[in-house]
């Protein structure tokens, strides 16, 4: 892969209800920030890419709502419905294909205007699944009591990660939820469905994410020190739940084999110094961690107990807060990318991890994780 | 060092107004498999899938996660781009920065719809915001309505120049054996058909289809093993500049003028009328048929109606648009920029049986949707120096 | 607590409430089941016998049914029936009322792999408490006093 790296982020701050904001708003917002953050004007995006999805929004070409105020007018511009994480994928190919050599890459939903149990549940087959009224919520909570059975994580090791992650929210002004919990508020939270409580779930909330792609030649032509993408890959399993290991995630296995390899990273538990994953759920932190080798297969659990991913443990994870702490959907993968480009130039003010060099984003499309998508980024080429 | 990157194998379903025989993945299946037996390559062959569709057409969230069965993404790289109407354009631009970038070889594109599941208008006006648009909007005729008054307006055309269009695509159609419609019709005949919202009527329209289309593209270093005549894209382009409706230049397509402007300079090509050999326009009504080829520079303004009359764009003509019937004889909407990207590449590559035009150097495929939006791909019959 | 950021309302728009618009998007589907789909759906409702189709290639024997194997790619024609008889791979109790839940809580989901095919569906399980269904439990499909050809002609799966 030639070189491109990420030179600019911007968000909106994660909120239950910015009421005030229309889509276009908080796209303004979040492109505005991204270029002041880069040291950019309008004028220096070659083409865009905008991320969002149309039952979330309510609107078909939901990327109609956000096109302008993504400055898109009088450019070359496309839109990816599906997480951030795969708008980025898309906005990278274009830095890379020749005809651009910067792409500005941005992804928002608003969970605030929605039902978002009908919504999720619009994701099941209208023939053989979707009148049995499941949504993300009951077929994650289908997924964590697999891998829980498979493993032996216990639900006080799934507590863990929501306690480490609303707890290093609270250092993040861009939070939704920082909050100072114990294993036992999260365990005498509503039970939803078991085995997950209330405060294993994220909440689904409003947000936008903008970030700017540069091809090698534009990268270090403005403000900041480029964060290069070192690797990259996206992977899908299958869709019937009944055709996979639901206990297991091959996809992300996959996605994340490939995406080390390219970033020449043999060990990646030894060789990442920060990673923020998609924690939509207490039990995602610790799957996909495994999935991922992070940590070994089925150790996450012992690990979290023993604060190997707290913000100075070995392998700091989401010290942002994680989606637990606020989740606008679509956003939320190109949100980890941000974070972890935070990470690497130094600039995560409170949650910053010491030092770090090499750091993991990823992020998950579909039901139960069903499909994924892996960057692997480095402060140097 | 990007890649310069061919078509080399393309399929589509034989489109019906209904297709009750199968559901939504076997439909995309159908068109996977014969993408794949035309470019002689399994589905083990493929690096990557973009696939693309209108959500509200079908109910479906999250489609290239449910597509699985039907598109062969199990266990591969699979990614959704949708941009309304236009899809099928932005889809196969989307396939092509797959593969320029280097990071694929060879990416399996797939457009499809199956319009019949849903109500097509309910879904469409959902498009347009719902503070300021949506109340006074009806679905994608009102607007189409107003380009053509302003053009008529504005020029002295008249409704016969509409039809003449509708009397051309629906006679290409008789050639092409995967159009839904293929019956021609008269000036007269589309002038009684029922109006729909003035100038336009019921036969100057597109019809709503249940299809999908399927195209391969390949990096330069396969394309050559894969086929012997690539179809090599040379330049795309596209601009979505409007979100409101009040926005736009009613009469003149300005984000077609704009994308034409890009990819001739891009392409090098100085005179479009004398370069380009044939069109795959998507035109989802008549007018649009005069109106927006004069946007694309190839004749001037006004000039559209005595063009078209004159037979230029016939088949046999001097510069034939919509050989295979275009979107007036079919429209499964995901799937229409696609079948548009895939006619023009079957053109390029010698491939257009009985819809073939002789020595096509260079094609253009457009794809059309939102708020007056157009995407275009320039194709070639040789490689593009880049 | 943190509390959430509001964002700073310039001078302008001080003192103007925010308004929201209440609307509703009615888009009505029905799906063609096709003519694999339609066979299954048929024999539930007509027979009361659940159904796999197999790919003569790799021999993987599919539920719900496919016309086409994921894999291979070849049409699936091999049809078989089968007991009806499953083992649980893993479950879900819903306890909140969820917007897309039709009947009232607590409601039991599982993943149930039918004994004679190499893949699970998702059903209900009734017919036991929520605390008594393990993972690896023995069930059986139950079939609907009403049934019109959907996967609900399948009432839900009880413990053999």
């Amino acid at each position: 892969m030639d070189n491109a790296a990420i030179i600019g982020v911007g968000m909106t701050s994660v909120d239950a209800n910015r009421v005030e904001d229309t889509f276009a708003d908080m796209a303004f917002e979040s492109v505005r920030a991204a270029l002041d953050d880069a040291g950019m004007t309008i004028d220096d995006i070659d083409n865009v890419i905008t991320t969002s999805n149309d039952f979330w929004d309510g609107r078909t070409i939901s990327c109609m709502a956000v096109g302008d105020a993504s400055g898109a007018a009088n450019k070359n511009v496309s839109c990816v419905e599906g997480d951030g994480t795969f708008g980025a994928f898309y906005g990278l190919t274009r830095a890379l294909s020749g005809s651009y050599g910067t792409t500005l890459v941005t992804a928002h939903s608003k969970g605030s205007q929605s039902i978002s149990s009908l919504i999720t549940n619009a994701a099941f087959d209208p023939i053989y699944e979707r009148s049995l009224g499941m949504d993300m919520v009951t077929a994650c909570a289908l997924q964590a009591n697999a891998y829980m059975n498979r493993t032996g994580t216990t639900s006080e090791q799934l507590a863990r990660v929501s306690v480490k992650n609303h707890g290093n929210a609270l250092k993040n002004p861009m939070a939704q939820l920082g909050m100072d919990i114990t294993v036992d508020d999260v365990l005498n939270s509503e039970m939803i469905s078991d085995p997950l409580h209330k405060l294993d779930c994220s909440p689904v909330s409003d947000g936008c994410c903008a970030i700017i792609i540069a091809n090698e030649e534009r990268a270090t032509k403005y403000k900041q020190k480029p964060v290069w993408v070192k690797g990259v890959n996206f992977c899908s399993d299958s869709y019937f739940f009944g055709d996979r290991d639901i206990s297991r995630v091959r996809s992300l296995e996959e996605a994340a084999a490939k995406a080390f390899k390219m970033a020449g990273i043999k060990n990646p538990s030894k060789e990442i110094d920060v990673a923020e994953v998609y924690d939509a759920f207490t039990y995602q932190e610790l799957l996909w961690l495994e999935a991922m080798g992070l940590c070994g297969d089925g150790k996450a659990g012992a690990l979290i107990e023993k604060g190997t991913f707290d913000v100075n443990g070995k392998l700091p994870v989401n010290p942002s807060g994680g989606l637990l702490s606020g989740h606008p959907v679509i956003a939320a993968g190109l949100i980890r990318i941000a974070e972890v480009v935070k990470q690497l130039r130094g600039d995560a003010g409170d949650y910053q991890v010491d030092g770090a060099k090499t750091g993991v984003a990823q992020g998950v499309n579909g039901l139960s994780g069903q499909s994924h998508c892996v960057w692997v980024l480095g402060s140097e080429k | 060092m990007a890649n310069r990157v061919a078509i080399v194998g393309t399929g589509q379903t034989f489109h019906k107004s209904h297709r009750p025989d199968v559901n939504g993945q076997e439909l995309i299946n159908e068109a996977v498999k014969r993408a794949l037996q035309d470019a002689n390559l399994s589905i083990n062959d493929i690096d990557a899938i973009v696939i693309g569709n209108m959500d509200h057409f079908e109910g479906i969230n999250y489609v290239d996660c449910w597509s699985v069965d039907g598109s062969g993404a199990t266990m591969k790289p699979i990614i959704k781009i949708t941009t309304g109407g236009t899809t099928g354009a932005s889809i196969a631009i989307g396939g092509y920065h797959m593969v320029a970038s280097g990071l694929f070889d060879k990416v399996l594109v797939i457009g499809w719809e199956k319009n019949s599941e849903s109500d097509t208008t309910g879904a469409i006006t959902t498009a347009f915001d719902p503070v300021w648009d949506r109340q006074v909007f009806a679905g994608a005729i009102s607007g189409l309505a107003v380009e053509a008054q302003a053009y008529m307006a504005r020029y002295g055309a008249t409704d016969k120049d509409g039809a003449r269009v509708s009397v051309r695509d629906r006679m290409h159609a008789m050639n092409n054996p995967h159009a839904q419609l293929r019956k021609t019709v008269t000036v007269e005949e589309v002038l009684e058909s029922p109006m729909l919202a003035d100038p336009i009527h019921l036969l100057d329209v597109c019809p709503r289809t249940d299809g999908a289309a399927a195209v391969i593209m390949a990096s330069e270093e396969y394309a050559e093993k894969i086929t012997d005549k690539p179809d090599w894209i040379w330049a795309t382009s596209n601009r979505h500049s409007y979100t409101y409706l009040g926005d736009a230049d009613y009469g003149r397509l300005t984000s077609m003028a704009d994308c034409s402007r890009e990819v001739f300079k891009k392409a090098g090509i100085k005179e479009p009328r004398k370069e380009i050999d044939v069109i795959e326009l998507y035109q989802p009504y008549s007018f649009a048929g005069i109106i927006w080829i004069e946007d694309m520079g190839i004749i001037g303004p006004g000039e559209g109606p005595q063009y078209i009359h004159d037979g230029n764009t016939d088949m046999g003509g001097e510069l034939p648009i919509n050989p295979s019937g275009g979107v007036i004889s079919c429209n499964p909407i995901g799937a229409t920029g696609l079948i548009r990207c895939c006619e023009a590449a079957m053109q390029v590559m010698g491939k257009a049986e009985g819809r073939q035009v002789p020595d096509v150097n260079f094609a253009i495929s457009t794809g059309f949707g939102g708020c007056w939006w157009t995407d275009m791909i320039l194709h070639g019959s040789s490689k593009p120096q880049l | 607590m943190n509390k959430g950021k509001k964002k700073e309302m310039s001078e302008e728009f001080k003192g103007i409430e925010p308004m929201i618009c209440d609307s509703k998007i009615s888009v009505p589907y029905s799906w063609w089941a096709g003519e694999t789909a339609t066979k299954f759906l048929s024999s539930l409702r007509d027979d009361k016998k659940l159904l796999a189709v197999s790919c003569s290639d790799c021999g993987k024997s599919f539920v719900p049914p496919r016309k086409v194997c994921p894999t291979c790619f070849t049409d699936n024609t091999d049809w078989k029936e089968l007991s009806g008889k499953g083992t649980i791979q893993s479950f879900t109790v819903a306890r909140r009322q969820l917007a897309s839940i039709p009947q009232k809580v607590p409601v039991i989901y599982a993943l149930v792999k039918l004994d004679d095919a190499d893949t699970a569906m998702l059903h209900f399980i009734e017919g036991v408490e929520p605390e008594q269904v393990t993972i690896g439990m023995a069930v059986e499909a139950q079939f609907a006093e009403k049934r019109n050809g959907t996967i609900q002609d399948i009432a839900c799966f009880r413990p053999v």
